[in-house]
């Protein structure tokens, strides 16, 4: 009965963040809604890259590049196609990069496929800068970027979709599979787990919603290039945010990347000299004090409290 | 009528798994070289040898681990040679390993539920597959240990463990690679108990051990090893007279 009225109470809570955030950009200024936008941008690549290197432990660097390759995606079918075409294509060329890319690498350990999914970030932006010089003979694109309300709805919609999808596979059968792979991939085998579709799978599922917010953000910018677009930057923050949100339950990923991202426009806005050093030295506490994230902390103070409550009674 | 009587004989002596002239090399050893030998159905058959005689490796070959430089593995007839873990698991030959490979953080129940469903792909999560996860976990004896990590679990309850979660892929054939080993002489009797229950239920073992006794006891014939060589084979009886097992085992 507790356990009932505890799920109706975080239904109902659930629900209630879902409408705030629904008629947000009704009473707020369009800087507050690009911002949360923003941060809706980090949730969604963070999940995304939970459900597959979170559970598995392969540390993929390679966020920016499908990131990257949703945003040339759209740019390139953006004046000819709807919205949400350009956005799915983003999104299966993503899917499809990493499937291929996963197919050749996942059988690589640790380190050696971290390195390489960095390697390819860098590989693909200098390809892209090679063709748009040599072929196109441009550097960046111009875009016709969307209004602010627009995107944010539509990042909005990917939000949940993402959620919907991480709930799911968490509650199937491939997350136990997943999991199984990051504690021990030989006994997983051995239980009858093909463990190389699993990977490459879940590795272009998480690829293909980060394909898929790429290009529907390249609408915010008027002008990109392969610089912006393949941006490093963005595959350690993904990395960081998980880290700093924790990995074992949905919620961990959504605040980390939430917290982190608001803390890194408000450094960035209010302290643009020490900004990268304050940045470093939260990083630094993070890690040194909070080892499982801000989940950790989150469960401490749960247990905390259920003793504290039973101890009572 | 003749014919069905005949194959029921064969059912009845079914090699369950036939390995022909099995060779595999690491670099310049010979972990295995020529092996061939046979369990037929229901028998419980022991692999046993100093260290090193290539027993794990012959393991690693026939659940798909490696794929042997040449010869042959069949399953039920079936020539199972160079398939995936995975498949071969899918087909009906369960494992467990020798250095305990459990998943740290993930509860018993979830593993012997991940081996139900994957070795079994037509499998679903339905009541009926609960029902028969708690049955194969009352049957190893875990089930009041069921919200556990298995991390938190103590070795012998660790391997009952690794033995449910292949128990779960429902198989035919079922590897045990040094189930007994670091347990005390109690926790030795009752995995000598229970590798006879499995037998029971019609699973056919194969088991390398170091545990003379458990070998002696519950085996119906031993295969020797040596240097990745078969040199003895037969009742238990027999091959603790044979000669050069003696000689392999003691020195000359």
């Amino acid at each position: 009965m507790e356990a009932l009225t505890k799920k109706y109470s975080v239904l109902g809570v659930l629900i209630l963040l879902l409408i705030l955030l629904v008629v947000f950009p009704r009473y707020v200024s369009a800087y507050k809604v690009i911002l949360l936008t923003n941060i809706l941008m980090y949730v969604i690549i963070t999940l995304s890259w939970v459900i597959f290197s979170g559970s598995t432990g392969y540390i993929s660097l390679a966020p920016a590049a499908f990131f990257g390759v949703g945003v040339y995606a759209s740019a390139i079918l953006s004046k000819s196609l709807f919205l949400p075409i350009f956005i799915l294509i983003g999104g299966l060329a993503s899917f499809c990069l990493a499937f291929l890319i996963g197919a050749l690498t996942l059988r690589l350990r640790g380190m050696y496929f971290t390195m390489f999914t960095f390697g390819l970030v860098e590989l693909i932006r200098h390809f892209a800068q090679w063709w748009e010089v040599n072929i196109t003979g441009t550097v960046g694109r111009l875009i016709l970027a969307l209004d602010h309300i627009t995107i944010y709805y539509a990042i909005l919609i990917i939000f949940l979709l993402v959620l919907l999808t991480s709930y799911v596979i968490r509650h199937s059968k491939f997350g136990l599979a997943l999991q199984s792979i990051g504690e021990c991939e030989e006994a997983a085998a051995h239980t009858g787990v093909n463990v190389t579709l699993v990977k490459v799978l879940f590795f272009a599922i998480s690829a293909f919603f980060m394909g898929v917010v790429g290009a529907t953000m390249t609408m915010r910018w008027q002008y990109i290039d392969p610089p912006t677009a393949f941006d490093i930057r963005l595959s350690f923050m993904t990395v960081l945010m998980a880290i700093f949100g924790g990995m074992g339950h949905l919620y961990g990923p959504i605040v980390g990347a939430s917290i982190f991202s608001f803390l890194d426009e408000i450094l960035a806005t209010k302290f643009p000299y020490y900004y990268m050093l304050l940045f470093g030295v939260t990083m630094f506490v993070v890690i040194l004090f909070m080892p499982h994230g801000v989940e950790g902390v989150i469960q401490k103070w749960h247990k905390r409290e259920k003793s504290g409550s039973s101890e009572k009674t | 009528m003749a014919q069905k009587g005949e194959k029921r004989i064969f059912r009845e002596n079914m090699r369950i798994l036939e390995v022909e002239g099995v060779k595999k090399n690491f670099g310049g050893l010979a972990a295995a070289s020529n092996v061939a030998f046979h369990a037929e159905q229901g028998e419980i058959v022991g692999l046993i040898g100093p260290n090193g005689a290539g027993k794990t490796t012959l393991f690693n070959l026939v659940s798909g681990a490696l794929i042997p430089d040449s010869g042959v593995i069949r399953f039920k007839g079936k020539n199972i040679t160079g398939l995936k873990p995975h498949q071969i698991t899918r087909m009906g030959i369960a494992r467990t390993f020798q250095s305990v490979k459990v998943f740290p953080k993930m509860s018993v129940f979830d593993h012997v539920l991940l081996g139900y469903l994957f070795g079994n792909p037509k499998c679903t999560k339905s009541d009926k597959t609960l029902k028969e996860v708690i049955e194969i976990l009352d049957f190893v004896e875990l089930s009041e240990m069921r919200e556990l990590r298995s991390k938190d679990l103590i070795l012998s309850n660790q391997k009952r463990l690794e033995v449910a979660r292949a128990l779960a892929t429902k198989p035919e054939l079922l590897l045990l690679d040094e189930l007994m080993a670091g347990l005390n002489h109690t926790e030795v009797i009752q995995a000598m108990e229970l590798v006879r229950k499995i037998r029971e239920k019609g699973v056919t073992i194969l088991m390398v051990e170091h545990v003379m006794k458990a070998i002696m006891d519950t085996c119906d014939r031993i295969i020797v090893l040596h240097h990745g060589e078969k040199i003895a084979e037969g009742k238990p009886e027999e091959v603790a007279k044979n000669k050069s097992v003696v000689e392999v085992y003691l020195g000359e």
